[in-house]
């Protein structure tokens, strides 16, 4: 077989577990999206500010320390405590609930009804105040997070093709446990939303309010669950971008990665999220294997926009999308 | 003390020989406003057990309203609400329905992106406890529960004769058919009172007939108590056992149908005789 096709399968597998990665944070946007219509441009800091907390929990750290050291006048940072992984995604997942509550509360409910645009705009008005709340909470500076999700290179699947192919595949540890991860989260959205009570209400809240109402669902309710669950897929993939790549501030601009995959993927399609997240992830690669050296390299930073445009172009709905079909 | 109110909770015989039970609901004394317009004036009535009573009357009389009120998506200004002899708080659309009401629109609101199947088993979502566990895993409780709302669902489905399109998305049905879906779903619920908003309107004859069998059916086997809109004068005069008839907001007639169909006021509400 030759070099270069051996080289090319090595990169569309990386492409596929980036695409994997994509997805886990596209995710976040189509579950708001089907539910409630709302585009989150919150989705991205969410992810951020839930991986803040977990680093902020697992450490001990004092939430909103500096302004109660500003106001008081002592110096506390920690409780000196710290918590094991599995028990601070449990306290985090709390937080993102309360989050959840917070939002429908305070800034949702009071929006009912209101054209789209004006909902997108409450969600960057939340995006920039959660990105200043999570600062003030738990302090500005990278992070590093270790939850236990094993890491570097996979040395059985490096040993087997070696033997294949006389040559070793670079496959990170961490990409093989985020799609462990990404199957089981997209698994346990489809049971939930199929075959519980409170899946087939959120269905039927996002087809219609008035015929929910009439068979006695809470709005209020359903929205609190929807936020929270988003702030759910925003935690795993917080933990998994966090581990990936430290905790700091860029992690929230994971969310314009996500933008072109629901291009592809439409906004109202989980499985369109997912095989979106993978056309882009190997898409970008091979691309940048392929052509890059051609056009000097660096294409992965444009090529998921450059097809998202031209999905805008030709088939605005996005792979699995709703049709759209103007009623005159 | 008013004579009515002492039979209550009596027995009363319509004008086909059939009994009706106590009251269910009453309305005592409503009055809606929207800004300055008064859509329903003063008004009081109430309903039976398992009867099916109508409130008819002009477009523009209020009747809508009154329906949106019985259903808590509209809250008076005045007047109390009892259901069950308990007066009800004002309470939202969504705790109206856990009560045990439940409603079809004008306008059909169907969940159009969902199967016939799946829109009806909405309606059994006030019959389902099982917590979230129980249900993703299928344990417990909500197997048990699960196999009980299908055979309703399956039994309702059945008797309005929809197993043909039980897989067919919604959208997809034609109007006729979307209104019998809405009123299978509302069944699913097996309420204790169900409203209908205009059940009959835009159907053609045939389709017409098959709506009032299915509405005396529901009454007859399922003994619901049915309130029902309509302007179909003909239509209603032949289903219900009493019939309110309002006029540009206020009641101007109560009773059995040989009753309002004698009433003057209401004779010169339909034929458009000048009120002076």
């Amino acid at each position: 077989m030759s070099e270069q096709l051996v080289f090319a399968m090595e990169v569309t597998l990386n492409g596929l577990m980036a695409g994997v990665l994509y997805a886990l944070v596209a995710l976040g946007f189509v579950l708001i999206y089907k539910a409630s219509g709302i585009f989150n441009y919150a989705q991205g800091v969410m992810a951020l500010f839930a991986a803040m907390t977990l680093v902020g929990i697992m450490n001990g750290q004092v939430p909103f320390a500096h302004l109660i050291n500003a106001i008081f006048g002592g110096h506390i940072t920690h409780f000196g405590w710290n918590l094991p992984g599995f028990a601070a995604i449990c306290l985090t997942v709390g937080v993102m609930v309360l989050l959840a509550w917070l939002v429908q509360v305070l800034v949702m409910r009071h929006l009912v009804g209101q054209e789209p645009i004006i909902l997108f705009m409450a969600t960057i008005g939340l995006a920039y105040f959660l990105e200043g709340v999570a600062d003030l909470m738990w302090g500005s500076e990278l992070k590093t997070l270790d939850v236990g999700l094993p890491q570097g290179i996979n040395l059985w699947i490096d040993e087997t093709t070696f033997q294949i192919f006389d040559y070793g595949f670079f496959i990170d540890n961490l990409d093989l446990v985020a799609t462990v991860i990404a199957v089981l989260l997209v698994a346990g959205l489809v049971i939930f939303s199929q075959y519980t009570k409170q899946g087939r209400a959120m269905r039927a809240v996002a087809d219609d309010h008035q015929a929910a109402l009439s068979v006695g669902i809470s709005l209020n309710f359903i929205w609190v669950l929807v936020w929270s669950l988003a702030g759910f897929v925003a935690l795993v993939a917080g933990i998994v971008w966090g581990t990936k790549s430290g905790v700091q501030f860029s992690l929230s601009l994971i969310a314009l990665k996500a933008l072109p995959v629901l291009m592809l993927g439409g906004f109202t399609s989980i499985p369109g999220a997912i095989v979106g997240g993978l056309i882009i992830g190997v898409g970008e690669k091979l691309f940048e294997f392929l052509i890059g050296p051609m056009v000097g390299g660096a294409t992965e930073n444009w090529f998921a926009y450059v097809l998202a445009l031209l999905f805008l172009v030709f088939r605005p709905q996005g792979l699995f999308g709703e049709k759209i079909i103007e009623r005159v | 003390m008013e004579p009515e109110m002492l039979d209550q909770s009596a027995e009363i015989l319509t004008q086909d020989g059939r009994t009706i039970g106590g009251v269910v609901m009453e309305m005592k004394h409503i009055t809606l406003r929207f800004g300055g317009v008064e859509a329903i004036k003063n008004i009081s009535f109430d309903i039976r057990e398992g009867e099916i009573r109508a409130i008819i009357g002009p477009n523009g009389a209020g009747k809508s309203s009154m329906l949106n009120v019985i259903s808590g998506f509209y809250v008076p200004q005045e007047g109390e609400v009892w259901f069950h002899g308990k007066k009800r708080k004002p309470l939202r659309p969504y705790e109206v329905a856990r009560q045990g009401i439940a409603r079809t629109f004008q306008n059909i609101a169907l969940f159009e992106g969902m199967s016939v199947l799946d829109n009806v088993m909405t309606g059994r979502l006030n019959h389902m406890s099982a917590n979230l566990f129980q249900q993703a895993f299928w344990k417990g409780r909500a197997e048990a529960e699960e196999v009980e709302n299908r055979e309703k669902v399956e039994e309702i489905i059945d008797f309005l004769e929809i197993q043909a399109i039980r897989k067919t998305p919604v959208a997809r049905l034609p109007y006729g058919l979307k209104k019998r879906v809405e009123l299978a779903r509302a069944l699913a619920a097996e309420p204790k009172l169900l409203l209908l908003d205009e059940p009959m309107a835009g159907m053609n004859v045939e389709e017409k007939e098959d709506m009032s069998r299915f509405i005396l059916d529901v009454n007859d086997e399922f003994g619901t108590t049915i309130a029902l809109i309509e302007h179909d004068m003909g239509v209603v005069m032949d289903l219900s056992d009493r019939v309110v008839v309002m006029d540009y907001g206020k009641k101007i007639g109560d009773g059995t149908p040989d009753e309002v169909r004698s009433n003057q006021e209401v004779i010169d509400a339909y034929l458009g005789v000048a009120h002076d």
